[in-house]
C-alpha cells in the first residue's frame, strides 16, 4: 500500500511533508546530542570523581608529597570539579584532550604526550580496521538475509540461524585464536601480529589487517544476516503482500518491487545497530592480534590508569557509538512513508 | 515450482522447535555445572603445580592438554577454572536480575517523577557499549572480585530494567492489578504477587540470555587483563595468560576458549527454543 501510494505521487507528497520529517529529524539529532552530552558528564564523574584522590591512584606507594602537588597542580586538580568538567568539555570539543599521563612519574608534569596526538594515529587504524569489516560484511549480510528471508526454512536460512547462535555466543577471542591457529601456525599464510608501519606496501598492510578483519566479520556477519531476514520478514506479513501474492506475482517480484522499499529503513537500522556493535568487538580483536588501535591504547591506559587517555576514548567510542545509533533512527525516519506522508 | 506452495511459502513458517538442540544445549550446560561442583577433586594435578619444567608443553598421556605458559596442568586448570568462571557469572547475572527487576517493576508501576528518572539514566547508561562502560568503571574502582560483580550486574541490570519495565508497564493496566491497587496494596506486593508470576517466563529465558552477556563481558574483561586477576584464574584469564602459545601451537589458549563457548552456546540453545515457543528475540 505504502509502496503505491509512494509511486503514484512521490514530488507532491515529499514537498507537503517535508517540515514534519525536518522537525522529527532535528529532535532525534538533539536528543543525540543530549544523550552525548550525557555521556561525557558520566565518563567526567566516573574517572575523575569516584575514585577519591586520582593522583595517588596514579603515583600508588611511591608518591611523595612534590610530585602529589605537581601532577595535582597540571591536571587542575586544586579547582572544583565543575570546573575541571567545563574546562575538559570545552578542550575536548576543540580536540584537545590534555596531556597522558604517561611519563608523569617523577613529577615532571609536562613530560605527558599530547592525548590528542597518541589518538590520532591509533584512530585511524581502528577506523580502517572496522571500515574494511563493514566493506566486507554489510554487502554480504544483506545478501545472506535477502536470501534467508525469501526462502525461509531453506538450508541457508538454517545454517545462517545457526551461525548465527554461534556467532553470538562465541568470544571474539575464540574465534580470532582459531582464525591465527589455521592460517598462522599450521599454514604459515598469515603473520598472526597486526605489525602496522608507514614504511609497509598495500600488500603488507592488507596481509597484517586481514585476520582481525576476518574475525570480526565472523562476529558481526550472521547476526546482521538475521536481522536482515527478520526485518524483511516483518514486512513480509504485510497483508498488501499477501495481496500481491495471490494476485500472482513472483517471488522475486514480490520482494524486490513490494518489500524491498519498506524493508529499507529497518535494514538501515540493522546496518547501524551492528557497525555500534564492532566499537565492542574492535577492544577484543585489537588486543588479540596487539593491532595498533585505539581500543588498545584504551585498554593499556585503563592498565595503567591513565586517566586522560581512557576519558578521550571513552568519549570518542560513546561518540561513534551513539553517532550509528542516531543514523539509524534518522534513516529509519526518513525511510518511513508513513512518517514522510502525513495524513 | 507450482504457483500455489510458493505463495504459502511467501508468508514466514514457523519452524517446529529444535528440540534436539535444545536437548544438546541441557546436556553441554548440565556438564558444566557437574564440572563446577566436583571438577576440582577431578583434576588430576593442584591448580599451582608445576608439571613440566618448561612453557607450554604438548599435549600427551600425563598432561591431557599439555601444560600452560609457565607448566601447570592445562587440563586441571580448566576443570579447577570452571567453578570460578560458573559462579561468577551466576553470582553477577541475579545481581543484575534483582537490581533490574525492582527498578523496572517499580518505574512502571510509579509511573510519575521515579519512571522518568530511571528511565532516562538507564537510557544514557545504553548509550555506552558495554565494554566501554566497563572499561571506564575498572579505571576508576581498579579490579577486584566485587567490583567486577557489581560493574557488570549493574550494566546487565539496565538490559533487565528495560525488559523488566516493558513488561510491567503492559501489566500495570490490567483490571487484577487495578483491583490490588484499589484493595490498597502497597507497589511492593503487587510487583512480588501481581507482575513478577506474569512475567516469569520471558524472564526466564531473559535470565538464559543475560546469563551468556554476563560470561562474554566477564571473560572479556579477564582476557584483556582487566577482570580475575593472578593468581586466581577463571577461563577468560586462562586465555589471556596463554595467548603468546597460540604461535607454538599450543592447545592452553584455544582449551578455556572453547569451553566458554560451548558454555554459551549450549545456553543460547536453551534460549532459542525458549524464545522460538515465546515467539520475540529480545535486542542484544
Amino acid at each position: 500500500m505504502h509502496a503505491i501510494v509512494e509511486s503514484a505521487s512521490p514530488s507532491k507528497a515529499g514537498q507537503t511533508s517535508l517540515p514534519k520529517v525536518a522537525s522529527l529529524l532535528i529532535r532525534r539529532l538533539s536528543l543525540g546530542i543530549v544523550t552525548l552530552w550525557i555521556t561525557s558528564v558520566l565518563v567526567f564523574v566516573g574517572t575523575e570523581v569516584l575514585p577519591g584522590d586520582v593522583v595517588e591512584l596514579v603515583l600508588g606507594q611511591g608518591a611523595t608529597p612534590e610530585s602529589v602537588a605537581a601532577i595535582r597542580k597540571s591536571m587542575s586538580l586544586d579547582r572544583p570539579a565543575h570546573t575541571r568538567y567545563f574546562n575538559w568539555l570545552v578542550g575536548a570539543l576543540q580536540g584537545d584532550f590534555g596531556r597522558s599521563l604517561a611519563g608523569d612519574v617523577a613529577g615532571t608534569a609536562e613530560s605527558g604526550r599530547e592525548v590528542a596526538g597518541l589518538i590520532g594515529e591509533r584512530l585511524g587504524n581502528s577506523l580502517r580496521l572496522a571500515g574494511m569489516t563493514a566493506a566486507i560484511a554489510v554487502p554480504l549480510s544483506l545478501l545472506i538475509g535477502l536470501l534467508s528471508a525469501m526462502f525461509p526454512g531453506g538450508i541457508l536460512d538454517r545454517f545462517v540461524s545457526i551461525a548465527a547462535l554461534c556467532a553470538i555466543s562465541v568470544p571474539e577471542f575464540f574465534i580470532g585464536s582459531l582464525l591465527v591457529m589455521l592460517f598462522s601456525v599450521m599454514l604459515g599464510w598469515l603473520p598472526a601480529i597486526a605489525y602496522l608501519s608507514d614504511s609497509q606496501t598495500l600488500w603488507e598492510t592488507l596481509r597484517a589487517i586481514i585476520l582481525p578483519v576476518l574475525t570480526l566479520t565472523f562476529a558481526v556477519l550472521a547476526h546482521m544476516a538475521r536481522m536482515t531476514r527478520a526485518s524483511l520478514l516483518s514486512v513480509l506479513r504485510s497483508s498488501y503482500i499477501e495481496t500481491a501474492v495471490l494476485k500472482g506475482a513472483t517471488r522475486w517480484r514480490v520482494v524486490f518491487r513490494h518489500a524491498l522499499i519498506n524493508a529499507i529503513g529497518p535494514i538501515a537500522n540493522v546496518v547501524a545497530l551492528n557497525l555500534a556493535y564492532l566499537v565492542g568487538g574492535v577492544v577484543i580483536v585489537e588486543s588479540v592480534f596487539a593491532y595498533p588501535g585505539m581500543a588498545k591504547l584504551m585498554v593499556d591506559s585503563v592498565s595503567s590508569r591513565d586517566i586522560p587517555v581512557v576519558q578521550a576514548c571513552a568519549l570518542i567510542f560513546c561518540a561513534i557509538y551513539v553517532g550509528l545509533n542516531l543514523v539509524a533512527d534518522m534513516v529509519a525516519i526518513l525511510a518511513n512513508p508513513r512518517l514522510r506522508n502525513p495524513k | 515450482m507450482t504457483p500455489e506452495p510458493e505463495a504459502v511459502d511467501m508468508l514466514p513458517r514457523e519452524r517446529p522447535t529444535m528440540n534436539a538442540a535444545a536437548w544438546i544445549g541441557v546436556v553441554v550446560v548440565g556438564f558444566w555445572i557437574l564440572i563446577a561442583l566436583v571438577g576440582s577433586s577431578l583434576a588430576p594435578f593442584e591448580e599451582g603445580k608445576l608439571v613440566t619444567t618448561f612453557g607450554y608443553g604438548p599435549a600427551g598421556k600425563i598432561t591431557l592438554l599439555g601444560s600452560d605458559y609457565i607448566g601447570r596442568d592445562v587440563f586441571s586448570r580448566l576443570l579447577i577454572g570452571a567453578r570460578l568462571t560458573l559462579a561468577l557469572a551466576l553470582i553477577t547475572t541475579v545481581f543484575a536480575f534483582v537490581v533490574g527487576l525492582v527498578l523496572g517493576f517499580a518505574a512502571a508501576l510509579s509511573s510519575g517523577w521515579l519512571d522518568t528518572v530511571l528511565s532516562r539514566g538507564i537510557d544514557a547508561l545504553l548509550a555506552f557499549p558495554s565494554i566501554i562502560l566497563a572499561l571506564v568503571a575498572i579505571t576508576a574502582l581498579g579490579s577486584s572480585i566485587p567490583v567486577l560483580v557489581a560493574v557488570v550486574g549493574l550494566i546487565e541490570a539496565t538490559r533487565v530494567f528495560r525488559l523488566a519495565r516493558a513488561l510491567a508497564v503492559d501489566l500495570s493496566v490490567t483490571e487484577f492489578v487495578e483491583v490490588a491497587r484499589a484493595r490498597g496494596e502497597g507497589t511492593w506486593w503487587i510487583m512480588r504477587a501481581e507482575i513478577l508470576p506474569n512475567t516469569l517466563f520471558p524472564l526466564a529465558t531473559e535470565f538464559g540470555m543475560r546469563f551468556t552477556f554476563t560470561i562474554l563481558l566477564l571473560s572479556a574483561l579477564s582476557f584483556l587483563g582487566l577482570g580475575v586477576q593472578p593468581p586466581l584464574a577463571d577461563w577468560g584469564a586462562m586465555v589471556r595468560e596463554n595467548i603468546s602459545g597460540l604461535l607454538r601451537g599450543s592447545m592452553a589458549p584455544l582449551a578455556p576458549a572453547a569451553a566458554i563457548s560451548s558454555l554459551t552456546i549450549g545456553v543460547n540453545l536453551i534460549v532459542d527454543s525458549f524464545v522460538r515457543d515465546y515467539g520475540a528475540k529480545a535486542d542484544l
